[in-house]
Order: structure tokens, then C-alpha cells, then sequence
């Protein structure tokens, strides 16, 4: 085998190794759609956060603005308590609102964020969130629409 | 009584005999690590042996990882679309094919098609006494040999797992999108969303990694090994295949339960 061949077989292989490896890191994963290079901490108290998990989008008007970094039980207030990274460039006033989002019918939750009004203050990571809205659970959805389907008057018989 | 004598003196050796030739492996992989330095201060024994088992290794990946992503494209649309969910089709695809399909299946065609024949050339470089004849000219065959053809393999492995996904990404592509007519924006978007890059990614490389070092010694350790007559050395080349597609299989497991749990 020829010096200069082999060497040319060896690097394309080489190449095209690496570029796979970063066709499956930007292409098919996530390293190129979002990784912000500073964030800030935001930390929000949910009565039920249904199926939120570890690194779930949050987004603002559709857009994602950051990942969720971590969620805890709070013994004191049963309620569960989630961190967020979010991206330095985004600020959002004091009284925006979280809520827990599902994207599609079965897709994924994600936290939706409202911007607020107040223009004074922005939201940092110095105090919990309260302003937010829970997951929605399909049995306690399903168990309320039963509920007043039977309080309502049975419609008359024709 | 001698009987049972007999029946347990034979367990006994048995087991002795597999402990000894662990131990044996063992020492032996000690022994290529302290020999390795040659091998990269001397990057063309290197590079010939990654030709050898990477590039002459390519077709096989390359062909077979397409397939894998047509046939996955085509079962995972039948299963999504009952229910459907069929845009769901460029997570299943890519997951299935990055966590697991495509380290394993790339370490066992790997395994058959450069794990033998390491195996094969090292087996018959004892043979022909070849090795004792360079340990006459003061050199040593498990740096000179040995080494070099473990670190091809180890450095080819993640590479061939990565191409195997890579294309077989594209397999399902070409099925889902191009024939059955899944919308192309949500098979990449929401595989996107959901293949993650530490979780997945590196985890599929991290194993492609490690089977790439179980498959490399297993291969150059059986040669080294091997008895040096024909015989010996065609069941050398079995044990090649066999002793790395259940060390495959089984590494895979173990993995798994440490990377993924709790998804």
C-alpha cells in the first residue's frame, strides 16, 4: 500500500468520523439550539408540576428562553419547588406569571412564561416565583367534568 | 467416592484453568499499556492498523447502519401511526439508533469483521514463529505488534458506531420523509427536542468507547494467545467472536443500568 493513499484513506476516515459526530451533536441533538453562556437562576413554587422533568424547556411566547436545572419537594409547603436557568439576555418583570405547558395533545411539559407589566422591576433569582399556574391533570379534569354533568338538572325527555 | 473425587478435581480445574487465563488476560493488557508509548511516538504503525480496522470496516458499517435505519423507519411509522404520533418517528429513530442500536450492532459487525481478523493475523504471526523471531532481534512484539493494532481499534470503534448512527439517522429519513411522507420540520424538529447531548449522545459514545477497548484486547489477546497450529488458531478467531459479542451484549447491560436511570 502506498504511503500517501493509506494516509488519504486514514484521514477521510478520520473526517468523516468527526463529522458524523457532530452531525448527530447539532443535528440530531440539541447542543445547537440551545446553550446560553450566561445564565441566571429563577426558582418557582408549583402546587403540581405533572410531567415537568429535569432540562424541559421554558419559553416565552413560544421561544425557548431556558432549561429547567432542578426540582425539589418542600416539605413545608408541599408544593415543588423548580429552578430554571435562564438566559441573561431575558429579563422579565416582577409580576410575570409561570405556567406548566404541554406542547401538542401528548408532547412534552414545558414552563410558559407571561411577561408582566411592571416595568420597574425585573424578576432575579432573590425570591420564589408564586404567581404560577399548576400542570393540568387529565383525571382531575375528567373527575370535574363528571361532577357537573351530574349537578346539572337530566335534560327532558322528548 | 472416586468418582465424586474425579467430578470435582475436573470442576476444579475447570475453573482454575478460566481464573488462570483471566489473570493471564489481565497482565497481558497491563503489559500492552506500559508498551503503548511506541505506538504513538511512531504514528505510522498506528495509522496502517486503523486503515486495517477502520477504513476496510467502513462498507459494512456504513451498508448494514443504512439498512438499520430503513427497517427501523418502516416498523417504528406501522407501531407510531396506529396511535397517531407518527411525527414522533425522528425521536424513535434517532434514540433507538444512538443509545443502543448503534454502538452495539457497530461492536459486533466490528468484532466479526476486524476483531477476526487481528485475531487471525497476530494467530498466524505466532504460527509461523514470526513474534519469537522479533523478540530474537530485541524486539518487543507487543509493542512492535500487539499495541498498535489495540489502539486502531480502540480509536476506530467510536468512530464507526458514530458513522452507523449517523447514517442510519438518515436511513429513517429517507423512509419516514422522502417515502411514506412524514412532515420533514417535525421529524428533525422534534428530534431535536428530545435527543439530548450529554444524556444521549455522549452516553452512545462513552459505550461505543468501551466497547471499542473490550473488543480491541479480546481480539489481540486471543491471538496472542492462540495455540500455534491451524487448529488452534481458527478457534482462536471463533473465541474472537463469540467471547466479544457476549462481552458486547453484556457490557451494553451493565452500562445502561448506570447511564439510564431513572429517564
Amino acid at each position: 500500500m502506498n504511503r500517501t493513499v493509506l494516509d488519504f484513506w486514514v484521514g477521510l476516515f478520520v473526517a468523516i468520523g468527526i463529522a458524523s459526530l457532530l452531525f448527530l451533536a447539532l443535528k440530531v441533538g440539541n447542543l445547537g439550539s440551545f446553550s446560553p453562556s450566561q445564565t441566571y437562576v429563577l426558582k418557582a413554587a408549583f402546587d403540581n408540576i405533572g410531567g415537568l422533568k429535569v432540562r424541559g424547556a421554558v419559553k416565552s411566547a413560544g421561544v425557548v428562553v431556558g432549561r429547567v436545572s432542578s426540582i425539589e419537594f418542600d416539605p413545608k409547603t408541599y408544593e415543588a419547588v423548580v429552578s430554571m436557568e435562564i438566559d441573561t439576555h431575558y429579563r422579565f418583570p416582577r409580576d410575570s406569571s409561570l405556567s406548566i405547558l404541554t406542547s401538542g395533545l401528548l408532547g412534552e411539559q414545558y414552563i410558559g412564561v407571561d411577561a408582566g407589566i411592571d416595568d420597574q422591576q425585573n424578576l432575579d433569582g432573590s425570591q420564589l416565583v408564586t404567581r404560577t399556574n399548576s400542570a393540568v391533570v387529565l383525571e382531575k379534569l375528567i373527575s370535574q367534568f363528571l361532577f357537573d354533568k351530574a349537578a346539572e338538572p337530566p335534560a327532558p325527555k322528548p | 467416592m472416586n468418582r465424586l473425587k474425579a467430578i470435582l478435581t475436573a470442576l476444579g480445574h475447570g475453573i482454575t484453568e478460566r481464573l488462570w487465563r483471566l489473570g493471564f488476560a489481565a497482565r497481558f493488557f497491563f503489559l500492552l499499556l506500559v508498551h503503548s508509548g511506541q505506538t504513538f511516538s511512531r504514528p505510522r504503525l498506528l495509522l496502517r492498523e486503523i486503515w486495517f480496522s477502520g477504513v476496510l470496516s467502513l462498507v459494512i458499517i456504513l451498508v448494514s447502519g443504512l439498512f438499520v435505519g430503513l427497517v427501523l423507519g418502516l416498523q417504528g411509522y406501522e407501531t407510531l401511526q396506529r396511535y397517531g404520533s407518527s411525527e414522533a418517528l425522528g425521536i424513535l429513530v434517532a434514540l433507538s439508533l444512538v443509545r443502543e442500536l448503534g454502538p452495539v450492532v457497530a461492536a459486533l459487525l466490528f468484532a466479526s469483521r476486524a476483531g477476526s481478523a487481528v485475531t487471525a493475523e497476530i494467530g498466524l504471526m505466532k504460527a509461523t514463529e514470526q513474534l519469537k523471531a522479533m523478540d530474537m532481534m530485541a524486539v518487543n512484539p507487543i509493542a512492535r505488534v500487539v499495541a498498535p493494532r489495540f489502539w486502531g481499534g480502540v480509536i476506530s470503534m467510536p468512530l464507526l458506531a458514530a458513522l452507523f448512527s449517523a447514517v442510519g439517522v438518515f436511513g429513517g429519513y429517507l423512509i419516514g420523509v422522502v417515502f411514506i411522507g412524514v412532515d420533514e420540520g417535525s421529524f428533525w424538529s422534534q428530534m431535536q427536542a428530545s435527543v439530548d447531548f450529554r444524556t444521549d449522545i455522549m452516553n452512545g459514545i462513552i459505550k461505543s468507547f468501551v466497547f471499542g477497548i473490550a473488543v480491541a484486547l479480546i481480539a489481540v489477546f486471543e491471538g496472542y494467545d492462540s495455540i500455534p497450529t491451524a487448529e488452534g488458531v481458527s478457534r482462536a478467531i471463533t473465541r474472537t467472536v463469540v467471547t466479544s459479542a457476549l462481552a458486547i451484549l453484556a457490557l451494553d447491560f451493565v452500562l445502561t443500568s448506570f447511564m439510564f436511570r431513572g429517564l
